[in-house]
């Protein structure tokens, strides 16, 4: 797959429209169970990614991902611009211009692994985690069909975090009371990587 | 020989700005003390160029020890320790204390000229975690 500036571009774009058109979405779950500023922040993070389009499109994609971390660790505002900002800044340092699955695969479980210990947490607390662990186990598996099941992977992890107890982020604080609440950070990962698959899909 | 800096990092930029203030005035003009609050908008929350701004207005060769409220406000401060030169880093820590109470605590205790190391333990012997 070539990762031309047309492409880059149609990524970029679609990742940051998701994650601004779920900005209401995502504030209205932490409220329940955070302090209610993740999809504002998400989307002031994204929007600093769009007002950097054109720049972003034109680099190399290691560069292009190391920039988008860099706009959310400096933009977000709260603990999810460091997370996600060490998740992408990791793919970029990890992954070569024209990376194979076999690439994406060893890299993403690096940058998952990267953002375990930027949050010190790991899977079963209640957070972005809890989707993207078993998306490293889903493409570590790989097989025919790999882009629609990552994205169900994705889905229904998220769902899954539904009766977990938060054990850390501010959700962790009201103990039991988290229980019955799908996880915000969750959530956002599967829109992005809902989002991903489906443009990566299209371009084959 | 200069004393170990203190940087305050809370969500609101008046929890901030009163904690500063409240070392300041029981510490005196002896340790520099920086602060910030508030995400890039103005809004609640904290903001990694802002913390590393306030790093580099206190840095000295003694080092800085930074005071954080809740959970984003210790993961932006670890990211931005991290985005400092590398000889920096080191010299820069997060002091797992109460906000108010261990940033004057610390702050009496670099007065004295102690070293980052007794600073940062001085804090966190406030803290039951």
């Amino acid at each position: 797959m070539g990762f031309d500036r047309e492409f880059n571009r149609r990524l970029i774009v679609a990742t940051a429209e998701t994650v601004i058109a779920h900005a209401d979405e995502l504030s209205e779950l932490d409220r329940t169970i955070g302090d209610g500023d993740h999809g504002l922040n998400m989307k002031r993070g994204f929007e600093a990614v769009l007002a950097d389009l054109d720049g972003l499109a034109s680099k190399p994609l290691p560069d292009l991902l190391k920039a988008i971390g860099t706009h959310l660790v400096m933009k977000v505002g709260g603990a999810s611009g460091p997370l996600y900002g060490t998740l992408f800044l990791t793919l970029g340092k990890e992954l070569p211009p024209e990376p194979t699955l076999d690439d994406a695969t060893r890299a993403f479980g690096a940058a998952v692994t990267a953002v375990k210990a930027r949050g010190k947490s790991d899977v079963g607390q209640k957070t972005m985690l809890d989707v993207l662990v078993p998306l490293t186990a889903a493409l570590e598996k790989g097989g025919n069909g790999l882009l629609p099941r990552l994205k169900e992977t994705a889905a229904t992890a998220a769902a899954q975090t539904v009766p977990m107890k938060a054990l850390r982020g501010r959700a962790s604080f009201l103990g039991d009371r988290s229980i019955g609440h799908l996880d915000p950070g969750a959530r956002s990962a599967s829109l992005m990587i809902a989002t991903i698959c489906d443009v990566l899909g299209a371009a084959r | 020989m200069t004393n170990v800096g203190i940087v305050i990092v809370s969500h609101s930029p008046k929890v901030a700005e009163g904690a500063a203030d409240m070392v300041r005035q029981m510490v005196g003009n002896e340790v520099t003390v920086a602060w910030t609050g508030g995400n890039p908008d103005g809004g609640l929350g904290t903001n990694v160029p802002a913390i590393i701004a306030a790093i580099e207005g206190v840095w000295s060769a003694a080092g800085v020890a930074i005071f954080v409220d809740l959970g984003g406000a210790e993961t932006n401060s670890e990211m931005a320790i991290e985005m400092l030169p590398e000889k920096k880093r080191a010299r820069v820590v997060i002091c797992n204390a109460p906000i108010v109470e261990g940033a004057v605590i610390a702050a009496t205790e670099a007065s004295g000229g102690a070293d980052l190391a007794a600073v940062k333990r001085a804090a966190e012997e406030l803290s039951p975690l």
